[in-house]
């Protein structure tokens, strides 16, 4: 991809530009970025450019934070605002003291509510036979196409599930 | 099944049908997904990359529901086929820069599109026609789950899906919905409203997403925070704006029938007759007309042209559809010639 605004040099820099609530893509060559930055630093009001916006955090001045790197995928902390992105999932708890602050001010909170992945458990009771029914019933449904029915199966499973999973934290 | 065979039907959320389907186009839902400690896309090398496209496939071809879907490596798609793939909502822009290790899996109703490798390991979405966005939750949440059992997924209890950007943190997930507004375009009032949303904290995008242009009347809205609340919750904050912005758009359709019937009906016909008859028509101007058009079907002013036809026409008229339909380059020249004798075919039958 060309940089959007020179239009000629590869863009090697991708911010998130949140103006106004209104958020924009921006794909810049490093020269058009350091312009682009300078100009935005200039500009507060303008809101938080990703990368740019760990700087208005209370800025890391201590040479440990400066070199902070994820020993998982080797991004520093200087490449994180520089580029706006993260390097990978470890990287979250490499730089958390910086994170929280920033997913507050993107997101107004800091705490996740919603789904989280299928949790597999071994369990040795009563229920988990009924689970495995229930599963193989699924299995069936599924291959017949009747998805309103797996739909109906899968979401028994999931209380099942559920229920087990509490059991399970209850005893703990 | 190739990518020309997805020329050969509509694609499931043009169909025209589902709730307010006269102002609502589509509902999508998208969610980003990463696999644990592996670099993501942008920081990953080409090993690492390669690895994570082998083990979604993978994954990918042992779930049921993705049974009949079918894998797209972008670096063996042309210009053309890769560009049609974006006019179609299948894959971003970005999607196909840049494309090494990049796929896309896409099932044949076109419901359903997993990227592999795009800003993300995995951006799964899930479209439906009209306004439907609990329907689209239900089908990618468990397209999700069943992803989930074969995937070890980046996720925290704290701060829930670990994503490449952290405008996408926790839930991962982007709500969308495409409206059609003109009556709120024509008695300017739109800024109004798109300000009002933006207040809110959603986003308002054109036709083809970030940074395009608002074109044929048609925008796209979806939630800016992902992170804080639950995927439930945000559908139904959108949910309960979106009903706000219909209710506005009809009030507007009304005021302009009230004021001016005439001039609406005119305007409408006019639009239709230049359709009709035109032999060479830019993809600007088309947009344009099939929105008049499409309006004046849902006003029932306009009687024998089915909605679905409309929303085709919306996408078929491309540039790259053209090129897919003809089989070959065109020219822009060529192009506003094919585009116009394809309106003719399709609204007055040759
Ligand atoms: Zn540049
Ligand atoms: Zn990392």
């Amino acid at each position: 991809m060309l940089c959007g605004i020179c239009g000629k040099n590869q863009a090697t820099v991708h911010l998130t530009e949140i103006i106004d609530d209104q958020v924009s893509e921006l794909h810049l060559c490093e020269e058009c970025a350091r312009q682009k930055s300078a100009e935005m630093e200039q500009q507060f009001s303008l809101g938080d450019l990703l990368g740019g916006l760990a700087e208005f955090e209370k800025p890391p001045k201590d040479l440990e934070t400066v070199s902070l790197k994820c020993s998982n995928c080797g991004l520093s902390y200087t490449d994180f605002k520089k580029i706006g992105r993260l390097g990978c999932s470890e990287c979250y708890f490499t730089f958390k003291k910086y994170l929280g602050p920033l997913l507050k001010r993107i997101h107004g909170s800091s705490t996740h509510y919603g789904k989280s992945p299928f949790i597999s458990i071994k369990v040795s009771q009563k229920k988990p036979e009924l689970l495995q029914q229930l599963r193989a019933r699924l299995q069936r449904a599924i291959e017949m196409e009747a998805f309103e029915e797996a739909a109906k199966i899968r979401d028994q499973i999931k209380e099942l599930e559920k229920k087990i999973l509490d059991n399970h934290k209850q005893k703990e | 099944m190739n990518l020309n065979d997805l020329l050969k039907h509509t694609s499931e959320w043009l169909k025209g049908s589902g709730p307010h389907s006269d102002i609502v186009l589509s509902s999508r839902i998208r969610l980003a997904r990463n696999l644990d400690k592996i670099p993501f896309p942008h920081w990953a090398n080409k090993k690492q990359a390669e690895a994570v496209l082998n083990q979604v496939e993978e994954a990918i071809s042992k779930i049921d529901y993705l049974r009949k879907s079918k894998c797209f490596r972008l670096a063996e798609l042309d210009g053309i086929d890769k560009q049609f793939l974006v006019e179609r909502h299948l894959v971003s822009y970005e999607h196909t820069q840049k494309t090494d290790y990049k796929a896309v899996v896409i099932d044949e109703d076109e419901i359903l599109a997993i990227m592999i490798n795009e800003e993300d390991h995995l951006r799964i979405q899930v479209m439906q026609s009209g306004f439907n966005l609990f329907e689209a939750w239900n089908i990618i949440s468990q397209i999700d789950d069943a992803l989930a059992k074969e995937l070890n997924f980046a996720f925290t209890s704290e701060w829930g899906y670990l994503t490449a950007c952290p405008t996408n943190t926790g839930t991962g997930m982007r709500a969308s919905v495409m409206l059609h507004l003109p009556a709120l375009v024509m008695t300017r009032q739109i800024n109004r409203v798109l300000s009002a949303v933006a207040k809110l904290s959603f986003t308002t995008r054109g036709l083809y997403g970030e940074g395009t242009q608002a074109t044929g009347n048609l925008f796209q809205i979806s939630n800016q925070v992902s992170l804080g609340h639950s995927e439930i919750e945000i559908i139904e904050n959108l949910s309960g704006l979106i009903r706000q912005v219909i209710e506005q758009e009809n009030q507007a359709r009304q005021t302009m029938l009230n004021r001016n019937w005439a001039m609406i009906e005119d305007r409408v016909n006019r639009s239709l007759g230049i359709l009709k008859s035109a032999h060479i028509i830019s993809s600007q101007e088309t947009l344009e007309l099939l929105s008049m058009v499409r309006m004046g079907c849902d006003l029932g002013i306009i009687k024998n042209i089915n909605r679905s036809i409309i929303n085709e026409l919306f996408i078929i008229t491309q540039p790259a559809h053209l090129q897919k339909i003809e089989n070959k380059k065109l020219s822009t020249e060529e192009r506003d010639i094919k585009r116009a004798n394809l309106i003719r075919e399709k609204l007055i039958g040759k």
